[in-house]
């Protein structure tokens, strides 16, 4: 310990740690303690007071008698949320990959500008960029015009506000997620086995499905996981684009601070979210020997 | 590895088309919006015209002049801060390797793990159990967690990249451990710290949903700003300053990686 304290490293790392500690790490803490605790009266809580009710309330809720009743509305929450994380994270797979294979045999140059390109819009306004697809999705909008200079009936769009404008606009915002990782590794592949592969007389569908993709597997399961974990927790595309009518995990964590005031609930599910994602993250590193932030 | 990319061999089918197809995805809402905001109709949506006004409409909105200074202030203010404790961490951390790295490393970085719903309430939950009073000061300290990875991975990146043998050259000609800092390290650095700096800048000012949950009344920042009219509705104005807060990002974003590329 003395040495510790002497050693200069201590002194430069530490401020920086302890601030993420002391404003992250042990608010992160609290909240677990605050989701076993018993609900306040006028919302807040019963510091003290320990009740299991907020994991209760997950799947029960108390009837005018008293009784548990079975109640799924919380389910068909996580479940929309799962599907739709799910939805995204194929749709940007089937965009993903071929546009990271696509850069990856790119000359240098021309390579590190597309990638430039991939990441400019992950550093622009996730509620501009959500606002943008509400421009371009709503009746009257651009895609709805365009529909209907086609010859479509005009105003039938009817997509804003629909489960599908929120995948379209979450497999917009996590896009890049999925490209960069499987390019990293599409990047570092050894050429000559492929072309091994087509001298063995493997046509190009056998050297894609046998040789590239279990090379580049790492990659794509890095840009799963990237595009999954955060979509589970989005908040503001079911906001905007699903018009709240579509609530996902996070907006209804959002609302336990809001009007319903019940902050060990939100403490729970904002608990429950947080252990998901870090037990995935815990078995892509168990699997893969890193975490699929430094493939970024 | 070089390879021969005009060989037909390598030529796959589907996948230029595919490559296009994600880029026009990437980039035709944000061009869209660009050119709308230029639009001198009131609907919003279509188009009748070149014009400017709802600019002008925008920038003297005093409301919105008002959340924007106090995004300016929480921006500057998180990324001063995350800024210095970054970088002296990452000095902290690179060269040798040192017992517990891996745990300290995860920390660092911790902050990019967590989703930001559960950053928003853990953080609104802690300032509240201690007595904090939301405002500007809570969402400063909100926003300089988060600032900090960001902050962070620029410079240790750079200071990885960087010959140890030009610190070591300046001990052999004599300079003291400052002076070789001071001289030789940190003007080879300066590039990583001012790329960490504004990735950290435009990550703070871009934040919404941890400065709605940690704000309060007294801190609506820009995107809060711009959520709430939003809500009431799709107008030529929020257009203009959402085209506004698009083109602030992507100057800032092209301005560090260029610095990022500066040679050592």
């Amino acid at each position: 310990m003395g040495n510790l304290i002497r050693s200069k490293r201590f002194w430069l790392i530490a401020p920086a740690v302890l601030y993420i500690g002391f404003f992250m790490a042990v608010p992160l803490g609290q909240m677990a303690y605050v989701s076993i605790l018993e609900r306040g009266d006028y919302g807040a809580v019963n510091w003290g007071v320990f009740s299991f009710d907020a994991y209760a309330s997950f799947l029960f809720e108390r009837d005018l008698m008293d009784n548990l009743m079975f109640n799924t509305d919380y389910l068909q929450i996580f479940a929309r949320s799962f599907g739709l994380s799910a939805m995204t994270m194929v749709f940007a797979l089937v965009l993903g990959f071929p546009t990271a294979f696509y850069i990856s045999m790119q000359p240098q140059a021309r390579r590190n500008f597309l990638i430039f390109l991939v990441t400019i819009p992950f550093w622009t306004n996730i509620l501009v960029r959500n606002y943008a697809w509400m421009l371009l999705l709503r009746n009257g909008g651009l895609i709805d015009n365009g529909l209907a200079w086609l010859g479509y009936e005009s105003g039938g769009l009817d997509i804003l506000y629909t489960p599908y404008a929120v995948s379209i606009g979450l497999t917009y915002t996590y896009l890049p997620f999925m490209v960069l990782p499987i390019y990293a590794s599409l990047e570092k592949l050894d050429h000559r086995l492929i072309e091994a592969a087509f001298d063995l007389g493997a046509d190009k569908w056998r050297a894609m499905t046998r040789v590239i993709l279990p090379l580049a597997a790492p990659g794509i399961a890095a840009g799963c996981i990237l595009v999954f974990i955060p979509c589970l927790g989005a908040y503001v595309t079911p906001e905007l684009l699903g018009g709240g009518k579509f609530m996902m995990i996070a907006n209804l964590i959002g609302s336990q601070f809001g009007a319903a005031r019940n902050w060990p609930f939100g403490a729970a599910l904002g608990f429950v979210l947080l252990a998901f994602v870090l037990l995935s993250m815990m078995i892509y590193a168990m699997k893969f020997k890193s975490l699929p932030e430094e493939k970024l | 590895m070089k390879i021969d990319t005009s060989n037909p061999l390598w030529r796959f089918r589907g996948i230029t088309p595919m490559a296009m197809f994600f880029f026009a995805y990437l980039y035709l809402p944000i061009l869209v919006l660009i050119v709308l905001s230029f639009n001198e109709n009131r609907l919003a949506t279509i188009w009748t015209g070149f014009s400017t006004d709802w600019y002008r409409v925008a920038l003297s909105n005093d409301d919105m002049l008002r959340a924007a200074k106090n995004s300016l202030v929480i921006a500057v203010s998180a990324t001063v801060i995350a800024t210095t404790a970054a970088t002296l961490a990452a000095l902290g951390m690179a060269r040798q390797r040192f017992r517990g790295e891996t745990g300290v490393a995860a920390m660092l970085v911790l902050p990019l793990l967590v989703p930001e719903i559960v950053t928003a309430i853990a953080t609104l939950l802690f300032f509240v159990a201690i007595g904090v009073q939301l405002g500007l000061i809570s969402v400063i300290a909100a926003h300089t967690v988060f600032c900090i990875p960001f902050a962070y991975l620029p410079i240790r990146a750079r200071l990885d990249g960087m010959d140890p043998a030009l610190a070591e050259a300046a001990n052999d000609l004599y300079a003291n451990e400052w002076q070789a800092f001071r001289r030789v390290t940190f003007p080879l650095l300066w590039p990583g710290i001012m790329s960490g700096a504004m990735l950290s800048f435009i990550i703070s000012l871009d934040d919404f949903v941890i400065s709605y949950f940690v704000g309060g009344a007294g801190a609506t920042t820009l995107p809060i700003y711009i959520f709430g009219m939003i809500r009431m509705g799709i107008t030529p104005e929020v257009n203009a300053v959402s085209a506004l807060m698009l083109i602030i990002s992507i100057v800032f974003v092209s301005i560090s990686f260029l610095i990022d590329r500066i040679r050592y």
